[in-house]
């Protein structure tokens, strides 16, 4: 998913440059008043964590691998908008130090994965926690679920990028088409390490959980200490 | 309920193993959008990355041979690097600011 340089002319990289700055400013903002010292050593943790396992490719189809991207699990752990600088924080390092991502690229691969990403994947993740019972299994199944939707989702934000920009000539619709089957397999790989790993924080600290305790917060009451 | 301390810890550990041994064993194939790339046809037009040639290129240090540990000690230091980045970060972010002293 990382976009390298070349596929997309300068012009859109530009403009995408801005609204991923746009992004991140905004995210600075509410993240400012999100996070408190008690949250932020999570969200360091969260980049850290995204960080190793985008490392990890695993097969999805013949000849085809993927990777976390990390958004849905991000937002549902920290919040949507320490989500967006976590994922930032990610794709510059990976992009600077280790050539993964162009560098004109940095702007497209920062507002599909860390804007589109976060968003859809979070607010996928609203809607079923809504709808299902109150409960940290539902908050694990709705965080799963979020994930696999947001591959997708990047997966058409690159499509978005390709039609205004492309170098190629080749058709949007193929584009379209190719991305967002693709994405979905590597989506379910997105949707289990996402599951996993939320139940697994909430298992050990779902005090700090961002998607669980602000949805619990006011009805439990609970031990100080 | 872990302590503060035992949390992030077994996070920064879990973290430092999956990019320092198993990352190793990750699928080497084209990644989804490298694929579509390729099979559509518009590959091609990918620039090779201006830093192709910096030492940790491809997350491999430059000068290590061993495959597994030129990968390993590339995952270590992107976790340590993010680490210092985010972790500096997000705690400076969220310092909130003191109403004068006490």
């Amino acid at each position: 998913m990382h976009i390298p340089d070349g596929f997309i002319d300068v012009q859109t990289s530009a403009i995408f440059a801005g609204l991923a700055a746009a992004g991140v400013a905004t995210a600075l903002k509410g993240a400012r008043t999100q996070l408190d010292e008690k949250t932020a050593p999570l969200a360091g943790l969260t980049a850290v964590f995204i960080f190793a396992v985008q490392m990890l490719n695993f097969p999805v189809a013949a000849g085809t691998s993927g990777h976390l991207l990390g958004g849905a699990l991000a937002a549902v752990l920290v919040g949507p908008w320490a989500a967006t600088l976590a994922l930032a924080v990610v794709l510059i390092m990976q992009g600077f130090l280790f050539a993964d991502g162009g560098l004109t690229a940095i702007g497209l691969n920062v507002f599909n994965m860390g804007v589109i990403g976060v968003w859809a994947g979070y607010g996928i993740f609203l809607v079923l926690r809504k709808i299902l019972p109150k409960n940290k299994s539902s908050i694990s199944l709705a965080a799963a679920i979020g994930g696999l939707l947001s591959v997708p989702a990047a997966a058409v934000g690159f499509t978005i990028q390709y039609a205004m920009g492309a170098t190629a000539t080749f058709s949007v619709s193929t584009v379209l088409g190719a991305m967002v089957g693709t994405h979905i397999l590597i989506g379910i790989g997105e949707a289990f390490i996402t599951g996993l790993t939320v139940s697994a924080v909430l298992a050990s600290r779902s005090d700090l959980v961002y998607g669980w305790k602000n949805n619990v917060q006011k009805l439990e009451i609970r031990s100080a200490h | 309920m872990l302590t503060n301390r035992k949390f992030y810890l077994s996070g920064l550990v879990v973290s430092l193993f999956l990019a320092g041994v198993i990352s190793f064993y990750a699928s080497s194939s084209p990644d989804g959008l490298e694929k579509v790339a390729n099979d559509i046809g518009f590959i091609q037009t990918a620039k090779e990355h201006s830093n192709s040639k910096g030492t940790l290129a491809d997350y491999g240090v430059k000068g290590i041979q061993n495959e597994r540990a030129s990968v390993g000690v590339a995952g270590v230091i992107g976790v340590v690097g993010t680490a210092i980045v985010a972790g500096l970060g997000f705690r400076l972010l969220a310092r909130k600011p003191k109403k004068d002293r006490n």
